[in-house]
């Protein structure tokens, strides 16, 4: 993975509370791999793009001063719904890598942290200051620092955010999480062998397949 | 309950309060394809495929043969059939009468236990906390993570308990409930929360219902919903293929039974509800959250003052093509679908029966058992020919027009009467317009070719 450290970049505000990620990345799409060379395509694609594929001149992101943006800043519960990390990815092909919110889907916010893309929870009021001076100046910049926990809005201003330490430390190093676990086998069969004692009803009879 | 759970179940404590969770059963459908194949090739195995189970249900259709649309879906669903067998994971493939949404199966099995983590690459796997097992839903990098460890890293949520109280009225169910719940605390209520359903209306339900409820957490924004078990959790249980039996059986029950909250637990947030207040319920909007008596008339943005709220208000009555302060029982429905993994268990397919029975669907309306074995049970009721003689379509069992990613969707425009769970731009189709109702709402819905208040029918 990808490590995060600090990044300065174009700030795309999304003003509309609740944007699931049916929006972000529309079901029939789920079936495409992520190597497809279209694949940044899908993203917003139905309110993004026309049913001839042209672009909607009205979507924030095919406007000129967004379109190298790299950092969403969204209203409450950005990413609600669908557990589909391909809203991650697709975000991710469009070189996004940081999401910041007043609340974000529960899943959707783990989703991130499992691609590089730093999730940040500002307090509401914040956010929306944030997104008035990306509509009154568009295309400024923000930046997102992940060591110091700030963001620092296009008029100087510095907001302090919380983040999981685990989450952190796994975005500043990039490591591979299931190689971490797996570094816990001795703790992780010692710990199987007394739950298959204590709890030996949960340990399923094996079905004929 | 939730707390018991979570401590009989960490395995080590990584930093910023992160624990490494164990998994006692996986589940695992089409969507896992990613997580497989990123396993495979860093040549790394499933490590417990005896605690892992698989079955397709998005993917595929609902016609008879359950069939794919596609090369791309028919790929997907081949894909799991393939690596379930390198893995020797228990799958349930097409032609097996097993074989059903991946949250209707597990229960049915007897896999769904109080006290158990159950975990699915599926936002609606809360649904298996009806039987008050910690059960949530992830993502493809979270389902390799369980494939190769078993375990999970986790922060603890925040908790919350939902209380109901009293005797619902007639024509009033726990779709209606969870409904008027989600709409009370708004579709981010319950982020970062696990919530526990409580009171005397949720304890007078069957597991059936009670699965309404928990399934529908996420679109309250909880990851995880949960109902402690009781007299009518362990008689759901007993005798199921894959559940405790012999002398693990009793050993099991004295567990489940230390399970529920302590009188005296504490929760970070307390809702209360009353079921007197709770009527049959449909959604007007684009959020679950847009959800209102059918006795309602649509909502005015106008007469709403937060600025955002009222935009987001007319972008979603812009969609759905609704007109504010019309009568929610004047609006015509094109399609009805009565499925999904939120109601399409034998007592929803009855209350949908009772309302069909002697009547004629006057738009194409779609019954989907949740699973084979719904199915036939179902068919043992004479079920599938009341449908059949109300001009329903009865169907093989699968995830259909919930999740419009298998080529049964809605066109354009046209609007739908569901029992599903997402009544999200594009869900079930594009442009397609979705209300979310209980199975009785929408077999109404279907007889007269439009919202309906199910009392207004009689019988």
């Amino acid at each position: 993975m990808e490590p995060f450290t600090r990044l300065t970049a174009v700030g795309l505000p999304i003003d509309l509370p609740n944007v699931d990620t049916d929006r972000v990345i529309p079901a029939r799409f789920l079936r495409k791999d992520r190597s497809v060379p279209e694949y940044s395509r899908f993203l917003f694609h139905d309110v993004r793009f026309n049913a001839d594929g042209s672009e909607r001149p009205e979507f924030i992101l095919n406007q000129a001063p967004y379109r190298g943006a790299r950092i969403v800043v969204a209203a409450e519960n950005f990413g609600c719904g669908s557990s589909r990390e391909a809203a991650v990815w697709a975000l991710a092909a469009n070189g996004f890598r940081s999401v910041i919110a007043p609340s974000l889907g529960d899943i959707f916010h783990q989703n991130c942290f499992k691609n590089g893309l730093l999730p940040v929870i500002l307090p509401a009021e914040t956010a929306a200051g944030l997104r008035r001076r990306l509509h009154d100046r568009p295309g400024a910049t923000l930046t997102v620092d992940l060591a110091t926990q700030t963001v620092t809005a296009p008029d100087g201003a510095e907001h302090r955010f919380e983040v999981d330490a685990f989450g952190k430390e796994m975005l500043l190093t990039g490591r591979d999480e299931i190689g971490l676990t797996l570094g816990f086998e001795a703790t992780i069969a010692e710990f199987e062998a007394r739950h298959a004692r204590e709890m030996a009803w949960a340990v399923p009879p094996r079905a004929g397949t | 309950m939730f707390e018991k759970i979570w401590a009989r179940h960490v395995v080590a404590e990584g930093p910023g309060g992160h624990v490494l969770l164990y998994i006692d059963r996986h589940l695992l459908h089409e969507g896992a394809a990613a997580a497989f194949g990123r396993l495979a090739r860093s040549e790394r195995r499933v490590r417990r495929p005896d605690l892992s189970f698989a079955t397709a249900d998005h993917y595929l259709l609902t016609s008879p043969g359950s069939p794919t649309s596609d090369a791309e879906t028919r790929g997907m669903v081949e894909a799991l059939g393939r690596h379930t067998a390198d893995q020797r994971i228990l799958y349930f493939g097409v032609g097996d009468p097993r074989r059903g949404i991946v949250h209707v199966i597990g229960p049915e099995q007897g896999l769904t236990l109080p006290g158990v983590t159950l975990v699915c690459g599926d936002s609606h796997t809360a649904t298996h906390g009806a039987f008050g097992a910690l059960a949530f839903g992830i993502g493809s990098s979270e389902v390799e993570h369980v494939l190769a460890t078993q375990t999970l890293w986790q922060k603890k949520p925040a908790t919350m308990r939902i209380s109901v109280d009293g005797r619902l009225g007639p024509g009033v169910n726990a779709k209606d409930v969870i409904l008027a719940i989600i709409a009370r605390i708004g579709a981010g209520g319950g982020v970062r929360h696990a919530i526990e359903y409580a009171g005397s209306t949720i304890r007078a339900m069957s597991m059936d219902e009670r699965m309404t409820v928990c399934n529908m957490s996420i679109e309250a924004g909880a990851r995880a919903g949960m109902i402690a078990p009781d007299e009518t959790t362990y008689a759901y249980i007993e005798g199921r293929p894959l559940a405790p039996s012999g002398p693990a059986w009793p050993r099991a029950l004295a567990e489940w039974q230390a399970l529920p909250s302590d009188p005296g637990a504490v929760f970070d947030r307390e809702v209360h509800l009353a079921a007197s207040e709770i009527a049959p319920t449909v959604t007007w909007g684009t959020s679950p959250q847009d959800a209102l008596p059918i006795t309602a008339r649509v909502p005015d943005p106008a007469s709403v003052a937060d600025p955002g709220r009222r935009e987001s208000m007319a972008r979603a009555l812009a969609y759905m093509g609704l007109d504010p302060g019309t009568p929610l029982s004047d609006v015509m429905v094109n399609r009805v679908f009565i499925g999904s993994c939120t109601n399409s268990r034998l007592d929803d397919l009855r209350a949908a029966a009772r309302v069909a029975k002697g009547r004629r669907a006057v738009v194409p309306a779609w019954i989907v058992p949740g699973s084979g074995l719904i199915k036939r049970a179902a068919e043992a009721e004479g079920l599938d020919r009341i449908f059949r003689e109300a001009g329903f379509e009865w169907r093989e069992a699968g995830c259909s027009m919930c999740v419009g990613m298998n080529g049964e969707t809605a066109a354009a425009g046209e609007r739908v009467a569901s029992t599903s769970n997402r009544n999200f731009e594009g869900r079930q189709g594009q442009g397609a317009r979705t209300h979310l109702m209980s199975p009785a709402m929408a077999a109404a819905a279907a007889v007269t070719g439009k919202l309906t208040d199910v009392r207004t029918l009689g019988g």
